[in-house]
Parts: C-alpha cells; sequence; structure tokens
C-alpha cells in the first residue's frame, strides 16, 4: 500500500484539453477480471477505453480556471460517504484547497469501469480500497503538470518549486492552479509520477466532513425521485401479484376518467398508468382493471418452502469444502452438537421508493436514476431501445440508500421505466410505491442452514459438518459463468467454506442445495455473510457453552492463527470490558466475522424483559486496514449495526398463497431510534491491506446479540427474525 | 383551486382537495427537499410542518391546509430553532444517503420547538416516527442534544 506507485507500469495516462479551459486527467486501468461480464470483456477487451471517448466528461478530476477542483465519481454516493473519501484521495496527492473541492457522478463510460470488478458498479464494499491507486494517482499527475506548467512560467526548475492548498509556490511568488490549468492542459504527460509516503499525508486518515452535507441538510440535494422538467410525466405500473404472473387483459376506462391521467400503456411488466403527477398515477392505478394470469406460483407459501429445504439439507448437496473425513470424526467424537438456523427473505427498502427518468430522444436516451450499477442498465436500456450503449446517457443522481437493491444484474426498474416511456412515447419517471417495492421482489434469500459439530474431549471441535439450502442471487444472471463453479454460487456459501473456524479442523464438509424458485433475489448489504454470520456466530457460541469456556476464550484458541480476526476480537472485549460486570439483567454477547476483505467484532449488551430484547450498547471493533477517513468509517459502523439489527429482530418477508405478506414499514419492521442501542466504534491500528467498510459490521450484529440473549434467558435463537420467540 | 401558504407565500394549487400535501409540494410547487418514503404516514420522510406542528404530508389532504401555514425543509433555517437543529446536524455529520433527513430536521426541530431539553427518551418518543435506513439514529440523538444546549 504504502510505495510509489510508477504509473507506467500499469496504466495508461492521457491528459487533454478541455474545451471549456483547464484540465482533465483521464486514464484507466487494465482490468481485473473477478467480476468480469462476459459481454463486457467482448466490447472492451484489447481497447483503450479512452481512445474514442476524450475529452469532456470522461475523466476523474477537471481543474477550472477559477481554480474549482471537480471530481467525477466512477461510483454511486449512497450514504457510504464515497463523495467525500475519493476526492479526499485525488486532494491529498494534488495539495489541494479543500474548499474549492466540487463533485460530480460521472456518466456511464467505459473510463470508470471499476478496478477489480470490470463493470461501473458500486458494491462489495469495495470503492475505497479500488480507487486507492488511481484517485491519487489522479491528483498526483495533476499536481506534477501543474507544477510543469508555473515551471516553464517562472523559468526555473520543476523541482525547485512546491504546491499548497490550490497553489504553486516559488520562494514568496505563488500561482493559483486556476491561473495554470490552460497551461498546464497543453503540456505532455509525465510518464510516471510518484505519490506521497504515508507520513506526509495531511488529509488522509482525517477525520473529514462530508461534503454533501449541506445540501442534504438543507433539502437541496437531488435524488432521482426529485428529477423534473416541463414535459415530464409520472407512472406507476400495475404489476403481477405473483411473481411470474402475466396480464390476461385489462380495462382502461376508468382509469382515463381519473383527472390528470394521461395514459394506460402496456409493459412486459404489468399496465403502466401515466399522469400529470404522483397523485394522479396513484389514482389511476386504483382505478385500473387488470386481470391477470398469476402462473405457476400462485400457490407459493414460504413456510411450504421451509419444510422442503428441511428435506433438502438432510440430503446429500454439492459440496463447497471438503476435508479428511467428517463422518468418521463425528462418528469418534466426544460429543456432537446438532444445530438448524434459519433466516428468512429480506427487502432492503431503502428509503427512496425505486424511480427511474427516461426521456428518448432520436438519436439517443437520457437515463436519470438512482443506481449502484450503471454499466448493466445502459446496456438493458440499449437493448430495449435498439440503440448502442454508448447512445444511453446515464445520469447517476444521489441513491436514497442502495443496501445492494440498486444493483441489478436485471436491471428492472430502468428496464421497466425505458419500456414505459417507450410505449408512451413520452418523458416519464416511473415510480415506486413503498408497497411495490416492498412486494417487488429482488430479496435476500431466505437461507437454511444444518450444522453438525464434533467435539473433542477438550471441548475444541474436531469434527464440522454444514449443509446450506437457499436460492442463488447469482445464477440466470450475466455473472453466472464467473461466478458460480462446479454449481457453486460462491455468494451462498462465502463466510461459511472459507470460513477460519471450518478451514481449521481437518475434517470438515461444506455442502449446498441451490433451489430454484421464481422468487426474484439479490445481494443484500453483506450479501452471503448476510446470513453465514448469524450461523457461525451462533454455532461458535454454542459450542463455547457446550464445552463450558468463556466465548470469547473459546475464540481465540479456534483464532489463534488470525491475527486480524484476534485484533478486533481483542479491541472489541477490552473497550466492552468482556470480564467486568454489567449492571442487573444486562447480559453481553460477542461475535467476530470477516467479510469484504475487513475484520469486525462486536459485543452486545442486551436485557430481556416481557419478552422482548433491549439492546443496550454495541460496542464495534474493525480492522480494514487503512482508514482513509475514519469519521465516515464509524458513521458506516453504526449503519451497519442499525441495518443488520433491525433486520435481526424483526424484518422479514413471507409467502402465502404467492403473494408476499408484507405491504409497508408498519408489517415490514425495520430499525427505529427507540431500538438503536449507542454504538462505540473503535479502529484497529492497521498497515494490512484494505477492506471494505459499507458491509463487514452487519454480519457480526444479529449473533452478538443472539449470544448475549442466550446470555440472559439460556434460550438459543436460531431463527430470525427474533420477533416474539422471547415472549 | 386550493389556496396554499406555503413557506410565507400563497400558491394557487389546482389540485383535487384529497391529494396529500407532499405531492402538492413535490409535483406542482416543485418543492422537492419534502421527501416521499412510505405515503402512510409509517416513515417520516415527508414531515412538514402545519401551524409549527409536525404531520405527515402524505396523507394529510391540501384541503386541511386551507389557512394554515405549511413550513417546508426549504425554509426552516429562518427559524431559530430550526437553524439551531440544521447547524448540530452539520456538526455532527448526521447524514448518509440523506434522503430521510429532511423529514428528520423537521421533527427534531418540532421536538426542540415543545421541549427544549429532551432527554434520550423524549427523543426517542418523539422521533420513532422518522424511519433512517442508514441507521443516523446515535447522531441524531447526539445532534439533538448539541442542538438543545445552543438554544
Amino acid at each position: 500500500m504504502n510505495a510509489p506507485a510508477n504509473i507506467s507500469r500499469r496504466t495508461f495516462i492521457k491528459a487533454t484539453a478541455l474545451v471549456a479551459g483547464g484540465l482533465v486527467i483521464a486514464f484507466s486501468i487494465p482490468y481485473a477480471k473477478r467480476f468480469l461480464l462476459p459481454g463486457a470483456a467482448k466490447e472492451t477487451a484489447g481497447a483503450d477505453p479512452n481512445a474514442s471517448k476524450l475529452p469532456a466528461p470522461n475523466a476523474f478530476l477537471r481543474v477550472g480556471t477559477d481554480s474549482s477542483i471537480t471530481v467525477m465519481l466512477a461510483h454511486s454516493e449512497m450514504g457510504q460517504s464515497i463523495w467525500t473519501t475519493l476526492p479526499m484521495l485525488i486532494a491529498e496527492e494534488l495539495d489541494a484547497d479543500w474548499s474549492k473541492i466540487k463533485v460530480e457522478h460521472a456518466p456511464a463510460a467505459p473510463a470508470y469501469i471499476h478496478t477489480a470488478y470490470g463493470i461501473q458498479i458500486t458494491g462489495g464494499s469495495s470503492t475505497t480500497w479500488s480507487e486507492f491507486d488511481r484517485y491519487r494517482q489522479a491528483g498526483a499527475l495533476t499536481r506534477a503538470l501543474l507544477v510543469a506548467a508555473a515551471a516553464q512560467e517562472l523559468g526555473v526548475a520543476a523541482d525547485s518549486l512546491k504546491t499548497e492548498n490550490g497553489f504553486v509556490l516559488s520562494g514568496d511568488k505563488k500561482i493559483s492552479y486556476g491561473e495554470l490549468a490552460e497551461a498546464a492542459a497543453r503540456l505532455e504527460t509525465p510518464k510516471a509520477v510518484t505519490l506521497k509516503e504515508p507520513k506526509d499525508w495531511k488529509i488522509i486518515g482525517k477525520a473529514t466532513k462530508r461534503l454533501d452535507g449541506p445540501e442534504k441538510i438543507n433539502g437541496t440535494a437531488i435524488f432521482g425521485q426529485d428529477i423534473h422538467f416541463d414535459g415530464l410525466m409520472t407512472a406507476m405500473v400495475a404489476r403481477s401479484p405473483v411473481f411470474g404472473g402475466t396480464v390476461k387483459s385489462f380495462d382502461a376506462g376508468a382509469a382515463k376518467q381519473v383527472k390528470g391521467v394521461r395514459n394506460v400503456v402496456k409493459v412486459p411488466s404489468g399496465v403502466a398508468v401515466i399522469a400529470d403527477n404522483y397523485w394522479a398515477a396513484k389514482l389511476g392505478r386504483e382505478a385500473l382493471k387488470v386481470e391477470w394470469d398469476l402462473g405457476a406460483n400462485a400457490g407459493l407459501d414460504s413456510k411450504k418452502m421451509l419444510e422442503e429445504y428441511r428435506k433438502l439439507a438432510a440430503a446429500q448437496g454439492l459440496s463447497a469444502a471438503k476435508a479428511g473425513d467428517s463422518k468418521a470424526a463425528l462418528a469418534k467424537a466426544a460429543r456432537t452438537i446438532e444445530a438448524e438456523y434459519v433466516l428468512p427473505y429480506l427487502a432492503h427498502s431503502p428509503m427512496e421508493p425505486l424511480n427511474c427518468t427516461v426521456k428518448i430522444n432520436a438519436d439517443g436516451c437520457e437515463i436519470w436514476t438512482g443506481t449502484q450499477m450503471q454499466s448493466t442498465d445502459q446496456q438493458a436500456a440499449a437493448k430495449i431501445l435498439g440503440m448502442k450503449p454508448e447512445q444511453v446517457n446515464m445520469h447517476t443522481m444521489f441513491l436514497g440508500g442502495g443496501f445492494g437493491r440498486r444493483a441489478n444484474p436485471a436491471a428492472d426498474f430502468v428496464s421497466e421505466a425505458v419500456h414505459v416511456a417507450k410505449a408512451a412515447g413520452a418523458p416519464v419517471k416511473t415510480v415506486w410505491s413503498r408497497e411495490d417495492d416492498i412486494k417487488g421482489g429482488y430479496y435476500r434469500p431466505m437461507f437454511l442452514h444444518h450444522v453438525k459439530v464434533g467435539l473433542g474431549a477438550d471441548g475444541m471441535p474436531v469434527a464440522w459438518e454444514h449443509a446450506e439450502v437457499g436460492q442463488s442471487i447469482i445464477a440466470g444472471t450475466p455473472f453466472e459463468p464467473v461466478m458460480i463453479k462446479d454449481g457453486i454460487d460462491a455468494t451462498s456459501v462465502e463466510g461459511v467454506a472459507d470460513s477460519p473456524y471450518v478451514k481449521g479442523i481437518a475434517n470438515h464438509s461444506v455442502a449446498l442445495h441451490t433451489v430454484k424458485a421464481s422468487i426474484p433475489v439479490l445481494w443484500w448489504r453483506s450479501v452471503g455473510h448476510s446470513h453465514s454470520g448469524f450461523v457461525m456466530e451462533s454455532m461458535i457460541d454454542e459450542l463455547a457453552h457446550a464445552a463450558g469456556k468463556d466465548p470469547l476464550e473459546y475464540r481465540r484458541a479456534l483464532l489463534k492463527d488470525h491475527p486480524r480476526h484476534l485484533a478486533a476480537l481483542n479491541l472489541a472485549a477490552e473497550k466492552a470490558g468482556w470480564s467486568t460486570p454489567l449492571p442487573k439483567g444486562v447480559f453481553r454477547g460477542i461475535a467476530v466475522h470477516e467479510s469484504f476483505g475487513s475484520f469486525v467484532a462486536q459485543v452486545a449488551e442486551v436485557s430481556v424483559s416481557k419478552g422482548a430484547a433491549k439492546v443496550h450498547r454495541v460496542v464495534c471493533a474493525i480492522d480494514c486496514g487503512l482508514s482513509v477517513n475514519p469519521d465516515s468509517l464509524k458513521a458506516q459502523m453504526e449503519s451497519a449495526i442499525s441495518f443488520g439489527l433491525g433486520a435481526a429482530l424483526q424484518s422479514e418477508i413471507t409467502f402465502k398463497d404467492g403473494q408476499v405478506q408484507q405491504s409497508n414499514f408498519h408489517d415490514y419492521k425495520v430499525m427505529r431510534i427507540d431500538s438503536m442501542p449507542a454504538v462505540e466504534v473503535h479502529i484497529v491500528q492497521s498497515t494490512e491491506k484494505m477492506g471494505g467498510v459499507g458491509e463487514p459490521a452487519v454480519p457480526p450484529v444479529a449473533p452478538a446479540v443472539a449470544n448475549a440473549i442466550f446470555a440472559a434467558t439460556g434460550k438459543r435463537i436460531r431463527t430470525l427474525p427474533i420477533g416474539n420467540q422471547l415472549a | 383551486m386550493v389556496t396554499l401558504n406555503i413557506n410565507g407565500k400563497e400558491h394557487q394549487i389546482d389540485a383535487p382537495e384529497d391529494m396529500p400535501i407532499l405531492w402538492a409540494l413535490r409535483d406542482i410547487v416543485h418543492l422537492t427537499g419534502t421527501k416521499f418514503g412510505c405515503g402512510a404516514a409509517q416513515c417520516g420522510a415527508c414531515t412538514v410542518h402545519l401551524d409549527g406542528q409536525p404531520i405527515r404530508s402524505c396523507v394529510t389532504p391540501v384541503a386541511s391546509a386551507a389557512g394554515k401555514k405549511i413550513t417546508t425543509i426549504e425554509d426552516i433555517h429562518n427559524d431559530k430553532v430550526g437553524q439551531a437543529v440544521q447547524a448540530a446536524w452539520s456538526e455532527i455529520d448526521v447524514v448518509q444517503c440523506g434522503y430521510c433527513q429532511s423529514g428528520q430536521i423537521m421533527a427534531a426541530t418540532a421536538l426542540l420547538a415543545s421541549n427544549k431539553k429532551p432527554t434520550d427518551a423524549d427523543i426517542d418518543a418523539a422521533m420513532s416516527g422518522n424511519i433512517c435506513r442508514c441507521g443516523t439514529y446515535p447522531r441524531i440523538r447526539a445532534a439533538i442534544h448539541a442542538a438543545a444546549n445552543k438554544l
């Protein structure tokens, strides 16, 4: 991380003059192949993606003649604060005046392809580590050009010049970056730049306030939902109450009588009512009569599905991990512990209901939406319209929450909006209601885990047999060829098949049963770890209690060769005062889990009374390597704890007679302030490899709380949500 | 036609009387700081003040606002308490995605207008109708205390 990078070794760099004046820096890094879409590979392989795209917006930063520094975000701001973190990387190397930084979401273009995933995407808690070099290099390169321009103007050697706070300094003379921008843009790009040593950082590592704070406090921040221009209409789509259902017939008569309703059109996902405003569209949709062919899923029932899952867990699954002979080792074990864990379908329910504005022109299409996956949305829109992807201009707006829902390989809400605008022959904003969102699918899949562990005479595990049953979020998507190997969706078994506990046991097996079901499923903040973290850390707690050992000491013994787990675990335990007394009626639970390259441990303090658990405090420790902005890191820990805990306490999506039984926040319950514990965050001072921060604090919270509930009551929570299980 | 007084200015609104204030604000007056979150008074994103009282504008028809004053996030800085709340929100760096924050700030301002030194329990009671999926709740509590200390 701290070696100065020689850009020319691994990047192609171009600098070019911007028509409007100023300097544009754009470059690309050869794609890593981890999540690469097969289609994307064909389109871009072997080509310099900047070759045909420069100049204008295809760049990472612009220096204006007014000394403004406009940073283009290759990723989407959805709360995680990359609107601030990525500019920090540029400003550090550029010695920029922080007050002059402006930020914009980049368009969808090859220059902004994820350095590791190969498509333009925000997800996997990857933005900061994946851009750590690219954005710093952009800043350093720009600084070098500005210095060179100043050297030319002053007739001095470049290495005699210094930079500070948006100026090049030469003795007592100083020239602003704005004054140098046009001259810098005419210079030849340096072959390499040297990045600062970490000891010289002034911005990286310092708690820095959000740049998007002011506009989100005074109501002027523009989300997709807020797009308005003359002639724009609002649509709501009547969709089948059962997934996979189709329109048999519809009668738009009454809907068209509603004042403000302008059109009713059929689209692949249902029937769209297009109106002057949301209220008219909503009333129109209520008046619309649709006869549905509910199709094959009209009998869907999640309770029955769970029974099927239970049977499947007992059958032979596909092997996701295997070592030694777990059967034989179990037979010889001093004792065996067996448990079944069940986790429900979950909706992401971001605060901003899904929406997408589409304006189709003769030679292209404009789309305004909050998306985490510009590449697939752009491709899907282009396909529907018979256009080339580059004819589809994606305007990424602030996302009112994402949590994975707005990164859909199926591009569902964008595709639908394109169909609506196409059918209407007019610019349309397609808006989902909250009910549409909660009933509309793309859930975290329900999972059942069956775990059987053999303990030796010393109470330590000697055999681990694990079976998982659930839908794959990857099957059927363009990611399938890359992310499913030998029938195993890596995201289904992450956190189990690669668990340090499991791998540390000589005899283990992890089996997966992938269920084919019609319920649309998707990554939900922390993906597979959202269920595996709960199962693993609850099970380890069960084993510790069975062995009569302290849950912290038991974990320490099992993780003795995993220093980063241990560092987080020890810091959380120390800060929580693990062995110190608590107020009467309050009990502790602990959990530690690695995900997205980071290691998070949490201690939850919980009391149980009148059949309900109250979480008083969560002490959280993380080792994510370098923390670029410690305050936004803390905010992400608080956020993930709220998100994971709310789900663990109350959230579930269930199906009966083919239909989702929940509809709005009164029955799809999420965290509210009166259930939110105090959160304390501690950061492990670490020079290890950088990991993510958006998701890794989700997995430990449910087990830490469930383990505290066990300490308080002796009742082991094996099914989420906790709901009324303590009544 | 309904006449609405929004942020001190009269607006003639061509809308049915049962249209919720939220949609008059957003789709007719184009004041989009007030957000749509649930349409059922379940999440608080649409909170505005009607004669100083916090209401859920997504379920309050425009007809009920006749002769009353609507205050939205766009104008709350002109209120002494609102200004202190916004300053505290900035100081504590509360926001994340930001979508619910207009409603949070309007609810917090109403709380502090009626209760100058709210306890955590007061805050939880007054703010539990405002959902934040990003979980900014610990900072909301801290910011309300900070604003109370400045007032």
